[in-house]
C-alpha cells in the first residue's frame, strides 16, 4: 500500500505541474505562491529543478521571482544552481546596462563556492564597465564574494583600489562600503581619493553618505594632528589639563596650531549634511564633528541633534544615548536646550530614563532649582519605574552639587511618607547613599526613618534602614536598641535580606551597647541559627563566633569591632554614560556599551602629522567619462537657462541604448581585427576526471574538471577546478603543488592548503598553459609527508574558448582557412540526432565553442579560439539527410583533426 | 549590513521573513520575544537587542514589529531609518501598513524588499524609482492582471536610478498641471498646573503634492525665512541657494513628498491657542473624586479651533467616571483607565466643559498623582509661527501650472499637567 503523502507535498506537486506548463500565467501564478511560501518561512526547496528552468524566461516578473527563489535556495542546492549560471553569464554581455547589472547582482548573490572564479572574473569586468550603475553593482558584489571566499581578498582589494578612483557618485558609497568590509586597514588606498570623496559627498545618495562619513572619521584620526590642544585652555572640563600641561602650553604658544587644509575640507563639506532628512546622516555628521572638530565648533551640531528628537521613538532612543554621552563632557552644548529633554507622560520608559540621565548631566548650580522642580513632577508619575529612576537622579544631583544636597535630602525624606512603596523604597536607598557621605549631621533623618520603619514593607528599603541604624548606631543610641527589639519580634516573618541586616544590626549593637542588647542579640542569633535559609544560618554562626568570646573563638574576636565597624567608603553615584565615548559615537558598540563584532577602533590623534603630500593628486589623469556625461556634453550648449543638475537629468533619461553602444564601441580598443566578441561558454560539463585515486594517494584523492571559463591567472591558461578530499581519519597538512613541473607547461598553482580535516574536501582553482597541445601536464601533488606524480590530459575541446561572430564574418573567415587548414568528414546521422537542439548540444559538450545563430536550417556553425595562441577554430555541420558533413577550419591542423574525430564520435553516437 | 528581516504582529507571530544573505533561523527572534515579554508596554521593547551571534534592531509601527537581524557593527540609526523607510514605502503602496495588507500583497512586498536592499545595503529607496520598477497595486490593475495575465513589474527599465535627479521619474505627463503645498505646524508644549507654559516649541513641515509635466524647476520663497531656526530638506533642495538667498530651489519628485521640515526655536515666544481650566481632586477617605474640565481658546488669531480631542490617563484607583459633557461625547475605559473626550469645535461663546464625579475603590487611599491631560486640535488656515510663503515660480517648462498653498496648525505633543 503506498504511503499517504503529507498535504503540503501534494500542494507542491501541483505547483510543479504549473511551473512545467506552457502557459506563462500559470507559471507566474505558481511562482507567486512559492514566494508566499518563502515569505512565511516554509520550505520550498524541493521545487528547485522546476523553478530553475524558468530562469531565462522572457516575462520580467516571472524572471524576478525566479531570481528571488534562486538566491534563497542556491546555497542548499548547489549542483542545480549551477544550471542557471550560464544564463547570467550571457546576460553579463548584454548591451543594456541594467540587464548587465541585474545579472551580476544575482550571479554574485548565489552563494555557491564553485563559481568563485566566475564571480571574480565578472566583478573584474564589471568594475571597468562604462556604466556607473554596473560598477556600483560590482562594488556590492565584492562584499558578497569576500564573504563567500575570503581567500580572494588580494584580488578584491585590487578591484576596490580601481573603483575607489571612480568619479561617479553612484559608485562612491558602495565601494567605500566594500572597503570597510574587506580591507578597512588599508588606509593607504584612501589618500589619493580623500579630497575627491570629500567633494563628492554632498551628491552621494544618503546611505552612501553615512558609510563614507564614518570611514573618513577614522581616516582623519590617523592623518591629522589634534585640533583640541590649543583650545584645551578654554575647555570647561579640562582644568586639570590646564595645570598638567604647563610645559605643553609653552610649546603650543611657540607654535600655534594650524589646521591641515584637508582636515578643514572634511569639516566644511560635511556641515551641510546636518540638514539632511535622513537621521542616520545627521548622526554621522554629528559624530564626525564630535571626534574631529575643534571644541568651539561643536555647538553647530546641537540644534540638529535636538531636531532629531522629534522623530520616531527608536530614533529618539539612539540620539538621546549619544547626547547623554556628549552631555557628560560638555554640558554647555545642550544646556540651552534643556527643556527639550523634559519628559512627557506619553514617552516610552527607556526614553524617559535617558532624558532623566541627560537632565542630571546638565544640572549645575544655576539651573538645579528648575530641574528639581521638574523632577518633583516626575516623582508623582504613574509610571513607578520612572518615578524610582527620578529619585536616583535626585540623588545624583545631590552628590554632584553640594549646594542642594540638603534640599534634596529633605525632599527625599518627604517622599518617605509617599503612599507608593517603590517610591519610598527607592528614597530610602538613595538617602542611605547620601547619608554615607556625611552621617554626623543627619541623625534626625535617621530618627525620622526609624519612625517610618513600621510602615515600610519593601524588603530592600527595610534592609537599608536597618543597615543605617547599625552603621550609625552611635548617633541614635536610644532608638537603635528599640528598633532591634521590634525586629526580634518579627524576625521570623521578614524577608531574607532583612533578616541578614537584623543579624548585622544586632552584632553592631552588641559591640557598642552590649548592656542593653546582649539578651536581644542572643535571642536573634538563636532564631537565626534555626532559620530555613542556609545563608542566614551561616551568617549567624559566623557572627556568633566573631562577637561572643568563648574558648573556641580565636584571635579574631579581638578585632570584631574593627571588622564590623570599619568606616566604609561612600558609594559613588555616577552616570552610566561616563566613559562611554571610548566607543565611536553613533555606532552599535556605543549603544550597547560593549564592543560589537566588526567594530573598528578609532585611533588616537598622531603626535606628528603624517606626510600630507600623499593626498596630492596629479592633475592630469586619463579620465574615462561615463557615457551619461558624454551625452550631456553634446547637449549642454543648446541648453540655456538651467546650468544646474536639472538639465542633466532630463538628458540622461533620453539616453538610448544605441547611443551607448556607439560610445562603447568607440572606446573599446580594437584588438581583434574582426568583429567577434568573447562570449561565455554555452555549456559547462559537470563531469570530473580523476587526478589521484585515494588508494594511490594514501587517502588523499583529487578530481579535476574544466570550468571552460577564461582563466583569471593568465590569458593563455586553461582554467581548472580541483577538488581535494581527505578520506583518511587524520588531517592532511600543507597540500600543494611542487614547484618543479616535469613537463614544460606553465602552471599556476593553487595556494597551499594548510590543513584538510578528515572526511573534508576543498575545491581550488588552478590554471595550466597547455600551449594548444593535448600533451598531458605532469606535476607533483604534495602533502606534508608525501609526493604524488599526477597528470592532467586535456581533451582537445577544452583547449578552446568560445567566441561569437556574425554569420557573414564566419563564412568570410572560413574562406580564408582552406586547403591544409580545412579538415572534413561525412557521417551518417541517426534520426534522433538530427534536431537542431541535439546537434548543438552534442558539439558544445565536446568542445568549448560558441554557437553562431544560423540563417539556414540545416547548417550549424560554431566558433572558438585556442586558449594559448588565440587561433580561430571554426566548425560547421551541414545536414544532408541522412548524411552530415563536418568541416573544421583552423590553422592548428593537428588540433583540427583531433577535434574532427571527437565531433564525429559525438554526433554518430546515439543517446544524450 | 542587514542580514534578514522579520515582521512580527502584536500577538507575537512571525508573519513574514526575508533574507538578503545566508538564511538566519527564525529562532533568533526568541530573544526578541523575551524582551517583549519583559516590556510592560509594546513601546517599551528596547530598539536594540544583543544576542550571542546577532544583534536585533527593531522598530514598532502600526502595531507591527519590523525586526532586522545584524551580524556586525553598523550605525544603529542607519538600520532604524531604513526600516522606517520600508514602512513608509508600504504605506505609500498599499494605503495602509497592516498585517492584512502585507499578507495580501506578499509578492509586491517581496519584490520591493528585493529592490530596496542588495546584500543588506540599501539600493533603491526613493519612492519614484521604486514605482518605476514595481507598480503599486490598484483594484483596477489587479482585475486587469487577473484577466490578461500581465504583471506588476514595470516593463521599462528604471532609468531614474541612473539619472542625476534620482528622486524624479522621467517622462511624467499630466493634462492638469498642479502643485500643492501644505504648511503644517505642530505645537509641542507642556503646560503646568497653574496654566503657565513650561516649554513650547513649533515643529513645521511643508508637504507637497506636485503633479507637473516634464522636468520643472521650482523656487519657493518665504516672507519671513528668518523664522526658520533649523531646517532639514528633501535631497532635491539645492542647499547652496538656501544658504545664500534663503530660497528653496528644487526639481520636485513626482507625487507626494516632504519638501522641508523646520523647527521654530523655543527661544521665541510661542502662542498657545487653547487653555484648560481643571479641577481634578480626590478626598481622603471618600470613594468619590471630582472632575471638572473647561476648554477655551487663547491666542488663535481669530481662527476657530477644531477637531479637539482630550485624553487623559486616570489613576489606577479610579473605578469609573460619571461625567457630563456640555458638548461632544466621552468614553472611559475602566480597564486601561483611559478617558477620552471628543469635543469637536470650540465655541468661544459657550465654552465646552466636562464635569462630574469619579468613583474610587472603597477603602483604598487617595491616589497621590494627578493625571496629565493630552490635547489634540487643529486650526485651519493658520501657521502659528507666522510663517508665510511669498511666491512659487516655475522654470524649465512652458505651461502654466495651478498652484495652491494651505496652512494648518495642529497640536503635537500638547500636555497639560494637573
Amino acid at each position: 500500500q503506498p504511503q499517504q503523502r503529507p498535504w503540503f507535498l501534494c500542494r507542491n506537486e501541483d505547483l510543479k505541474e504549473m511551473l512545467e506548463s506552457n502557459k506563462e500565467s500559470l507559471k507566474l501564478e505558481a511562482m507567486k505562491r512559492i514566494v508566499g511560501l518563502i515569505a512565511k518561512g516554509k520550505n520550498a526547496s524541493e521545487l528547485f529543478p522546476a523553478v530553475v528552468k524558468n530562469v531565462a524566461s522572457k516575462n520580467i516578473e516571472l524572471k524576478k521571482l525566479v531570481y528571488v527563489y534562486l538566491v534563497r535556495y542556491a546555497e542548499e542546492q548547489q549542483d542545480l544552481a549551477l544550471l542557471s549560471i550560464s544564463t547570467f553569464q550571457r546576460a553579463l554581455k548584454d548591451p543594456n546596462q541594467l540587464i548587465r547589472a541585474s545579472a551580476l547582482r544575482v550571479l554574485s548573490s548565489i552563494r555557491v563556492p564553485i563559481i568563485v572564479p566566475i564571480m571574480m572574473l565578472a566583478i573584474k569586468e564589471a568594475a571597468t564597465d562604462l556604466s556607473p550603475y554596473v560598477r556600483k553593482t560590482a562594488a556590492h558584489a565584492i562584499q558578497k564574494l569576500y564573504s563567500l571566499d575570503p581567500d580572494q581578498k588580494e584580488h578584491l582589494i585590487e578591484v576596490i583600489e580601481k573603483l575607489l578612483k571612480d568619479k561617479s557618485t553612484l559608485v562612491a558609497g558602495s565601494v567605500v562600503m566594500a572597503f570597510e568590509e574587506v580591507c578597512p586597514d588599508r588606509i593607504d588606498l584612501i589618500h589619493k581619493n580623500y579630497r575627491k570623496l570629500c567633494n563628492l559627498l554632498v551628491d552621494v545618495e544618503e546611505w552612501g553618505q553615512v558609510v563614507i562619513i564614518h570611514m573618513l572619521t577614522r581616516y582623519a584620526r590617523t592623518q591629522f594632528v589634534s585640533p583640541w590642544r590649543e583650545d584645551a585652555v578654554f575647555d570647561e572640563n579640562s582644568a586639570k589639563a590646564f595645570y598638567d600641561s604647563e610645559e605643553e602650553r609653552r610649546v603650543d604658544q611657540s607654535k600655534p596650531y594650524i589646521m591641515d587644509p584637508d582636515h578643514r575640507l572634511l569639516l566644511r563639506n560635511t556641515k551641510p549634511l546636518l540638514q539632511s532628512r535622513n537621521t542616520a546622516v545627521v548622526m554621522a555628521v554629528s559624530q564626525l564633528y564630535w571626534h574631529l572638530a575643534p571644541k568651539h565648533e561643536l555647538s553647530i551640531i546641537t540644534k540638529s541633534l535636538v531636531r532629531l528628537l522629534r522623530s520616531h521613538r527608536e530614533v529618539q532612543y539612539i540620539v538621546l544615548q549619544n547626547i547623554a554621552t556628549m552631555s557628560i563632557q560638555r554640558k554647555g552644548m545642550f544646556e540651552p536646550f534643556m527643556k527639550s529633554f523634559y519628559v512627557r507622560s506619553t514617552d516610552a520608559t527607556h526614553i524617559k530614563t535617558l532624558k532623566l540621565e541627560i537632565l542630571t548631566n546638565l544640572a549645575n548650580e544655576a539651573n538645579i532649582s528648575t530641574i528639581l522642580r521638574e523632577f518633583q513632577t516626575y516623582v508623582k508619575s504613574q509610571d513607578k519605574a520612572f518615578a524610582a529612576a527620578t529619585i536616583q537622579a535626585i540623588g545624583c544631583c545631590a552628590t554632584n552639587i553640594s549646594e542642594v544636597t540638603d534640599t534634596c535630602l529633605n525632599g527625599l525624606v518627604l517622599l518617605l511618607s509617599n503612599r507608593d512603596e517603590t517610591v519610598v523604597a527607592e528614597s530610602v536607598v538613595v538617602i542611605k547613599k547620601l547619608l554615607q557621605t556625611q552621617p554626623s549631621q543627619h541623625s534626625d533623618i535617621i530618627k525620622h526613618m526609624a519612625k517610618l520603619f513600621d510602615n515600610i514593607t519593601v524588603p530592600m528599603a527595610r534592609a537599608s534602614i536597618l543597615w543605617l541604624m547599625g552603621e550609625y548606631c552611635e548617633h541614635v543610641p536610644k532608638i537603635a536598641p528599640d528598633v532591634l527589639r521590634k525586629m526580634a519580634k518579627t524576625f521570623t516573618d521578614e524577608e531574607d535580606i532583612v533578616k541578614l541586616q537584623i543579624v548585622n544590626l544586632a552584632a553592631k549593637l552588641y559591640l557598642t551597647n552590649s548592656k542593653q542588647t546582649k539578651l536581644l542579640t542572643q535571642y536573634i542569633l538563636n532564631l537565626g541559627k534555626y532559620d530555613q535559609n542556609y545563608d542566614i544560618r551561616d551568617r549567624t554562626r559566623f557572627i556568633r563566633q566573631l562577637i561572643v568570646p568563648n574558648e573556641k573563638s580565636g584571635a579574631l574576636s579581638k578585632y570584631a569591632r574593627r571588622i564590623l565597624m570599619a568606616p566604609k567608603p561612600a558609594p559613588v553615584l555616577q552616570s552610566a554614560f561616563k566613559d562611554r565615548d571610548r566607543f565611536q559615537l553613533g555606532t552599535l558598540s556605543h549603544t550597547l556599551n560593549s564592543q560589537a563584532s566588526g567594530y573598528l577602533e578609532l585611533s588616537d590623534w598622531p603626535a606628528v602629522a603624517p606626510d600630507q603630500s600623499v593626498r596630492n593628486v596629479e592633475v592630469v589623469e586619463p579620465v574615462r567619462l561615463p557615457c551619461i556625461y558624454l551625452v550631456f556634453k553634446d547637449n549642454e550648449n543648446s541648453d540655456d537657462s538651467n546650468k544646474s543638475s536639472s538639465s542633466q537629468s532630463e538628458k540622461s533619461s533620453s539616453e538610448s541604448d544605441s547611443e551607448k553602444k556607439k560610445t562603447l564601441k568607440n572606446k573599446k580598443p580594437q584588438q581583434q581585427k574582426l568583429d567577434s566578441k568573447d562570449s561565455s561558454p554555452v555549456f559547462v560539463p559537470e563531469t570530473s576526471h580523476e587526478l589521484l585515486h585515494r588508494m594511490t594517494g594514501k587517502g588523499l584523492s583529487a578530481q579535476y574538471r574544466f570550468t571552460r571559463q577564461p582563466c583569471i591567472y593568465g590569458n593563455s591558461m586553461v582554467s581548472l577546478q580541483l577538488t581535494l578530499s581527505n578520506s583518511t581519519d587524520q588531517a592532511l597538512e600543507n597540500i600543494h603543488i611542487s614547484e618543479k613541473s616535469s613537463t614544460g607547461q606553465n602552471i599556476h598553482r593553487f595556494n597551499a592548503i594548510e590543513r584538510l580535516e578528515p572526511q573534508a574536501s576543498v575545491t581550488v582553482s588552478m590554471g595550466v598553459d597547455f600551449n594548444d597541445s593535448t600533451q598531458a601536464a605532469n606535476f607533483q601533488l604534495c602533502t606534508k609527508e608525501d609526493e604524488f606524480s599526477v597528470s592532467i590530459q586535456p581533451a582537445v575541446g577544452e583547449l578552446l574558448l568560445p567566441i561569437t561572430m556574425s554569420e557573414a564574418d564566419f563564412t568570410k573567415e572560413q574562406g580564408k582557412l582552406v586547403g591544409m587548414n580545412e579538415s572534413s568528414a561525412t557521417i551518417t546521422m541517426t534520426p534522433e540526432n538530427v534536431s537542431s537542439q541535439s546537434v548543438n548540444r552534442k558539439v558544445v559538450s565536446v568542445a568549448n565553442l560558441g554557437v553562431i545563430p544560423s540563417g539556414q536550417e540545416n547548417i550549424y556553425r560554431f566558433s572558438g579560439k585556442t586558449v594559448s595562441s588565440g587561433s580561430l577554430v571554426l566548425v560547421s555541420v551541414v545536414l544532408k539527410d541522412p548524411d552530415a558533413v563536418i568541416t573544421i577550419n583552423t590553422e592548428k591542423t593537428v588540433m583540427g583533426s583531433m577535434l574532427l574525430r571527437q565531433v564525429k564520435t559525438a554526433l554518430t553516437n546515439s543517446g544524450p | 549590513m542587514i542580514h534578514s528581516l522579520f515582521l512580527i504582529n502584536a500577538s507575537g507571530d512571525i508573519f513574514l521573513e526575508k533574507h538578503w544573505k545566508s538564511v538566519v533561523s527564525r529562532s533568533v527572534c526568541d530573544y526578541f520575544f523575551e524582551a517583549l515579554e519583559r516590556a510592560t508596554e509594546p513601546e517599551n521593547v528596547p530598539p536594540v537587542i544583543p544576542t550571542p551571534h546577532h544583534y536585533l534592531i527593531n522598530v514598532l509601527r502600526h502595531r507591527i514589529y519590523f525586526v532586522a537581524v545584524i551580524q556586525s557593527e553598523v550605525p544603529p540609526l542607519f538600520v532604524i531609518e531604513f526600516l522606517h523607510r520600508v514602512v513608509d514605502t508600504f504605506q505609500d503602496y498599499f494605503g495602509v501598513c497592516t498585517e492584512a495588507a502585507i499578507k495580501d500583497n506578499v509578492v509586491v512586498v517581496y519584490e520591493l524588499l528585493e529592490e530596496m536592499l542588495d546584500n543588506g545595503f540599501p539600493l533603491a529607496t526613493e519612492s519614484n524609482i521604486l514605482k518605476e520598477l514595481i507598480k503599486p497595486p490598484t483594484i483596477l490593475r489587479t482585475v486587469v492582471n487577473t484577466i490578461t495575465g500581465s504583471t506588476n513589474v514595470g516593463e521599462q527599465l528604471p532609468t531614474g536610478q541612473l539619472s542625476v535627479v534620482p528622486w524624479r521619474r522621467t517622462g511624467v505627463k499630466y493634462t492638469n498641471n498642479e502643485a500643492y503645498f501644505d504648511v503644517v505646524e505642530e505645537i509641542d508644549a507642556i503646560i503646568d498646573k497653574s496654566g503657565s507654559t513650561i516649554t513650547a516649541e513649533i515643529q513645521g513641515v511643508i508637504d507637497a503634492c506636485v503633479k507637473l509635466t516634464g522636468m520643472p524647476d521650482l523656487t519657493l520663497s518665504f516672507m519671513n525665512p528668518r523664522l526658520l531656526d533649523d531646517v532639514s530638506f528633501h535631497p532635491c533642495v539645492r542647499f547652496k541657494r538656501w544658504e545664500a538667498e534663503r530660497i528653496l530651489s528644487f526639481i520636485p519628485p513626482d507625487g507626494n513628498f516632504r519638501l522641508l521640515s523646520y523647527h521654530v526655536s523655543s527661544q521665541n515666544l510661542v502662542a498657545i491657542p487653547v487653555y484648560v481650566k481643571h479641577n481634578i481632586s480626590f478626598r481622603e477617605g471618600s470613594s468619590q473624586g471630582r472632575f471638572e474640565l473647561t476648554l477655551g481658546p487663547k491666542q488663535t488669531m481669530g481662527k476657530a479651533v477644531e477637531s479637539v480631542l482630550v485624553s487623559s490617563q486616570l489613576p489606577r484607583g479610579v473605578l469609573n467616571a460619571n461625567l457630563n459633557p456640555s458638548q461632544g461625547t466621552y468614553t472611559f475605559d475602566p480597564v486601561t483607565k483611559l478617558l477620552s473626550w471628543d469635543v469637536g469645535k470650540i465655541n468661544p461663546q459657550k465654552l465646552p466643559s466636562l464635569k462630574g464625579s469619579m468613583s474610587l475603590q472603597t477603602g483604598a487611599s487617595k491616589p497621590d498623582e494627578n493625571p496629565t491631560i493630552n490635547i489634540q486640535f487643529k486650526i485651519q488656515q493658520l501657521a502659528i509661527s507666522g510663517l508665510k510663503v511669498n511666491r512659487l515660480d516655475m522654470y524649465g517648462e512652458k505651461y502654466k501650472p495651478f498652484k495652491g498653498i494651505k496652512y494648518m496648525t495642529k497640536a503635537g505633543k500638547f500636555q497639560v499637567r494637573t
